[in-house]
């Protein structure tokens, strides 16, 4: 209990930036994800191969490098300054759409062809069937696997703390170097995480029986 | 189609890995630029027939025929790896070797193992390492976790800036500057807890390595930490420079494990002798001293 007393002026701020962190990526990665999800089922190649690319490039690069590549290579380039907290949301959102994109896909994969059919025999056009028909049936399927992807979001950003963002990720650092016990310090990072999760399982157990009856 | 899509992205992927392989890859271990000084590291004379009774860890290790010793190896001067040749060198690495050969182990019965700053305290008790020589400031909370022997070194947070700065000339100077440290190290705490630089401005890597390079690209404008580390970077790159006085105390000591008197006490003798005997100065003039700069012996501190 006194690592945490005594270093609460670390876990209040440290935690609230991991939760800024993940707030943002989230919406982020979903909007994003998205996107990249309706550009591989889209019907015009160009637009598959580009969707198809970026999940298999990002898919297999490992987390680290994407931040290594927006926080050493990046501004190199000189085009536009970012801050840390910025880098740290952008590798956050490009890693975490290439995997909400696959999601999104498999739940699209689960609507039967026929409502595209049945949509395309009404006249409506590729984006209404998809925005209208599809995609809403699609996000009701996917919810177990959309929210263990945002779980590993959340726990993802603890890197972000090797690349100056100050949250949870950076609190044993702090710890070690004022000289309380890490492994206790630990343990309260992990408990933290554990809260953490447990909202968001929360909502996954309310999206799922909200929505269970839908179909 | 499939096939060139994939060899597109294999070709932007591997594009992207070597603009990432480049960053913060030191070039040469320090010391070795002025010409002027070109000190031989001392040989060490193997103790024969070493019996600590009393000392778990040297029982450990005096079975085991090996001695594992935590460094650092990212530190040129102090504790480095040729990334080319593997060899481990600098002032830590020296005193390891020296201490190694009192306890009586030789050269190649020493184990280097890399342990960065945040986990010694862990390594350490764990029996992951034997002995950690590498940076390590004595202080009261530490002592608490770990024992030490020493302090072999008497260092004190520095600035590194670039050569050609000269709006930088100590911490109080360093308002409206980005200065960079490691992720919440002792250096970087002190900059942030004195109100040193506004919040906004503090950077923190994992590795010095990391903030030297964001020095070369001017996205920071100041390194802080102890002066010896930034001494062997600046021995190493002429476009960098120490400045100003050192403003904390960080005397350097072995770590060990704690409530192993015996080896600690042993280790003390073997450091004082050597301070007796010329043979730390040898060690510092081959290593740090190549800097240019002096050294004041520290005062080993038995307890």
């Amino acid at each position: 209990m006194d690592v945490l007393l005594n270093n609460l002026d670390l876990f209040g701020p440290f935690f609230l930036t991991t939760i800024e962190l993940f707030a943002i990526a989230a919406v982020g990665s979903l909007v994003f994800g998205t996107i990249l999800a309706m550009l591989r089922v889209s019907p015009v190649p160009v637009f598959r191969a580009i969707g198809t690319t970026y999940v298999t490039i990002v898919r297999n690069t490992p987390l680290t490098l994407v931040f290594a590549f927006f926080v050493f290579a990046y501004p190199l380039l000189n085009i536009v300054k970012v801050s840390y907290f910025t880098a740290a949301v952008v590798s956050l959102t490009v890693y975490t759409s290439a995997f909400i994109c696959e999601v999104v896909r498999s739940g699209i994969n689960t609507v039967p062809v026929g409502q595209a059919e049945a949509g395309r025999a009404l006249g409506l056009n590729f984006g209404q069937i998809l925005g209208q028909v599809v995609l809403p049936q699609a996000l009701r399927s996917v919810v177990p696997p959309m929210i263990s992807t945002l779980i590993a979001l959340l726990k993802n950003s603890t890197i972000a703390g090797g690349f100056s963002v100050s949250e949870a990720g950076a609190i044993r650092s702090y710890i070690s170097e004022r000289g309380d016990n890490q492994m206790v310090a630990l343990l309260w990072v992990a408990l933290g995480f554990i809260i953490l999760v447990s909202v968001l399982s929360f909502v996954q157990r309310s999206l799922e029986k909200r929505w269970s009856v839908a179909r | 189609m499939r096939i060139r899509t994939l060899a597109a992205g294999l070709l932007a992927g591997s594009l992207l890995l070597t603009a990432c392989g480049k960053e913060g890859t030191p070039t040469s271990p320090g010391g070795d630029a002025s010409g002027a000084n070109t000190a031989a590291l001392p040989t060490y004379t193997v103790a024969q027939n070493v019996d600590l009774a009393g000392s778990p860890v040297f029982t450990k290790i005096k079975s085991a025929g090996s001695i594992t010793i935590g460094v650092k190896d990212d530190q040129p001067g102090l504790g480095f790896k040729d990334p080319t040749t593997g060899k481990f060198s600098g002032f830590d690495i020296e005193i390891a070797r020296m201490v190694s050969a009192g306890l009586g182990f030789s050269e190649d019965k020493i184990k280097y193992t890399t342990v960065d700053s945040a986990a010694r305290e862990q390594a350490i008790s764990n029996g992951q390492v034997d002995l950690y020589v590498g940076t390590y400031t004595i202080t009261d909370k530490r002592k608490a976790l770990v024992s030490f022997a020493g302090p072999y070194f008497q260092a004190g947070q520095g600035l590194l800036v670039r050569a050609d700065d000269n709006s930088i000339t100590g911490p109080q100077t360093l308002k409206g500057k980005k200065v960079c440290s490691v992720t919440g190290s002792t250096p970087i705490q002190r900059v942030r807890d004195q109100g040193l630089t506004e919040p906004g401005n503090i950077v923190e890597f994992q590795k010095y390595s990391q903030c030297i390079d964001k020095l070369g690209t001017k996205d920071v404008d100041a390194v802080t930490t102890d002066d010896a580390i930034l001494k062997g970077y600046a021995a190493q790159d002429k476009t960098l420079k120490v400045v100003g006085e050192p403003f904390s105390k960080e005397p350097y000591g072995i770590g060990l494990n704690k409530d192993d008197k015996v080896l600690r006490d042993k280790i003390d003798d073997l450091l004082q002798a050597s301070l007796d005997d010329g043979t730390w100065q040898k060690i510092y003039d081959a290593t740090l001293g190549k800097s240019g700069s002096t050294a004041t012996k520290p005062t080993i501190v038995k307890y």
